[in-house]
């Protein structure tokens, strides 16, 4: 095993997460700030509760989802494709280093990330609303899993993009309106009963409502589901990069 | 490992490449690397020898054939066979960000070695980048970029070194440099394979040369050997009076006349007997023809590899 060869990668991606500290950090705290003051402050005391939750609290699971998603697959995404897109890959490819160990340094590093920006979102988010988590455990274990799981998708995405166009296309067409129809601005209850199945289609919805159940010990689908979705998508996506690295699909000539 | 040191270093066993769009780019290569040669790899553009250097170093797949490196098969055994292995592209790929001192480290910590800071101060200092330790790599010169990735190539203490067209568009005081330090790596043991444009270098540097076309190694062969068999050598006679034309009696011998007449040049197969050279000198006094000076000149290596080149295959043997 390159014990140095994984620290060296995952030194490098958090550098450059530090050199980038306010693209890649303050910005999307940021940003999702803005929502609790919308929704938290302005507008969410003329909400009514959610699950006898107020409306303000009941969206921050959801909002640091989006993030930590978005967050997850960018991050993973991009730290492959810059060395695939500047050539430096020449020494990735001529290391003593297996695909395994590259990838606990891409996708490592990248999870580390999006965590950090969940907790700093999450410790922003109690500035403005006031929150219980009743089972704290359980959120970092699904905080965990899912930044894992999608650092992976982002690697995937990173080693198939071959422009900076594709990079930024699933994030923003695919995984940021599954969450904003995931269930989070809103329960899946309130929606019309076909609507409520369709929906279930979501696997979003699964992370969102694992999610917020950690925190208010409610959900939209049972917390059962939601558990074996999240190590379902990790499943799928450590197989689709079995297979890459097995085929050396767009890596080696 | 073995240890044996007449043992090649690297042994290219009937490696083919093709490329995925079906373009073959290597032919039945078979090659050794002593331990402790400069190899040098001369071929024209598009010849393949990108494509070798990269098959071996693992960035690309062979078609089919086996290498071994450093006694280890680089594809089962690649971790300890890529950890011998440095690796000077010859495109100049760095990251832009990135300091030197900060690349360095990711080097020599991505082959799986535990830092070693008075080392890599070391590289710096003989790569003169010592001073640029702190400097970005997008804000260096395209000359200092190419030492920034001698000094990655050489962060984890290779045994082996290739430089793939390093001096291509690099000033001379690089060429030098650099040529001093692959002199001196050499002395330290280490093998080198280069490959480059200027034959002028592999002239001076190289122990022994190979030369690639269209895909197939035509010929591998010690530099001084190789001088030898297929050199031409030249004879110029500077005259006392000159010349308008060779007279017809000496038309058996491959003379031309140069410099307005005033000097008469002798070509001749180095593997010849010499002595034919006292049958012309006296040829020449017998027709009355007084010089006043006269050298000897071999062919360059240039001269060699463009005959070698553009000749068909197999009239080399
Ligand atoms: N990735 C590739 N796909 C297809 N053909 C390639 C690829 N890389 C190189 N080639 C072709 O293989 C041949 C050898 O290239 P290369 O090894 O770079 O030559 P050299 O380094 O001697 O100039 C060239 O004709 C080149 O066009
Ligand atoms: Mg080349």
């Amino acid at each position: 095993m390159n014990i140095y060869g994984i620290r060296a990668i995952y030194h490098f991606e958090m550098a450059r997460t530090f050199r980038t500290l306010w693209a890649s950090i303050a910005a999307p705290v940021l940003t999702t700030s803005l929502y609790f003051i919308v929704f938290g402050k302005a507008i969410g005391s003329r909400m009514g509760d959610i699950d006898s939750i107020s409306y303000g609290a009941f969206i921050i699971p959801g909002l640091v989802m989006l993030n930590l998603l978005n967050e997850s697959i960018s991050n993973a995404s991009f730290g492959i494709y810059m060395p695939r897109w500047s050539g430096t890959i020449y020494e990735l490819l001529s290391a003593p280093i297996s695909w395994v160990e590259v990838l606990m340094g891409y996708v490592g590093a990248a999870a580390t990330k999006s965590v950090i920006l969940g907790l700093l979102i999450l410790g922003t988010a109690r500035i403005f609303v006031p929150y219980e988590i009743a089972h704290p455990l359980w959120m970092i274990a699904f905080l965990l899993l899912t930044a894992v799981t999608f650092s992976l998708f982002g690697f995937i995405i990173g080693l198939w993009a071959d422009n900076f166009q594709k990079l930024q296309v699933v994030p923003m067409l695919i995984v940021t309106p599954l969450t904003f129809l995931g269930g989070a601005f809103y329960s899946i209850n309130m929606l019309p009963p076909l609507w409520q199945k369709i929906t279930l289609f979501n696997p979003v919805v699964y992370l969102i409502s694992g999610f917020r159940w950690s925190f208010y010990g409610v959900a939209d689908v049972h917390i059962g589901e939601s558990i074996g979705m999240t190590f379902g998508f990790l499943v799928i996506c450590l197989t689709f990069v079995w297979w890459v690295f097995k085929t050396g699909y767009k890596i080696r000539n | 490992m073995t240890t044996n040191n007449s043992a090649p270093i690297i042994s290219v066993n009937g490696v083919n490449k093709r490329y995925a769009g079906g373009f073959q780019a290597l032919k039945d290569i078979n090659l050794d690397i002593k331990r402790g040669e400069i190899f040098a790899l001369l071929g024209p553009n598009g010849a393949g020898k990108t494509t070798l250097i990269s098959i071996i170093c693992g960035i690309v797949k062979a078609t089919s054939g086996t290498i071994i490196a450093d006694g280890y098969d680089t594809v089962r055994d690649y971790r300890a066979a890529r950890a011998a292995i440095g690796l000077v592209p010859q495109e100049l790929h760095t990251d832009s960000f990135e300091s030197v001192w900060a690349t360095l480290k990711f080097s020599r910590g991505l082959f799986g070695k535990a830092s070693n800071a008075a080392y890599l101060e070391k590289v710096l200092r003989d790569l003169s980048l010592w001073d640029k330790r702190d400097s970005k790599i997008m804000a260096l010169s395209g000359g200092m970029k190419r030492r920034v990735l001698i000094a990655k190539a050489l962060a984890h203490e290779p045994t082996i070194l290739f430089l793939d067209e390093p001096t291509a568009g690099v000033d001379v005081e690089l060429r030098h440099d650099m040529w001093r330090m692959v002199r001196e790596l050499r002395a330290q043991g280490t093998t080198v394979i280069l490959t480059t444009h200027y034959i002028e270098e592999a002239e001076d540097m190289a122990d022994r040369i190979g030369v690639i076309n269209k895909g197939e190694l035509i010929v591998v062969e010690d530099k001084a050997v190789l001088m030898r068999k297929l050199g031409q050598k030249q004879l110029t006679l500077t005259l006392r009076q000159p010349m308008t034309r060779i007279p017809a009696e000496l038309a058996g011998w491959s003379l031309a006349l140069t410099n307005d007449g005033h000097a008469l040049v002798y070509s001749f197969d180095s593997q010849e007997e010499e002595t034919r050279i006292a049958e012309l000198l006296r040829a020449l006094s017998k027709h009355g023809i007084e010089f006043k000076d006269l050298r000897t000149s071999e062919s360059s290596l240039e001269d060699i590899f463009v005959s070698l080149v553009h000749q068909p295959k197999g009239a080399l043997s």
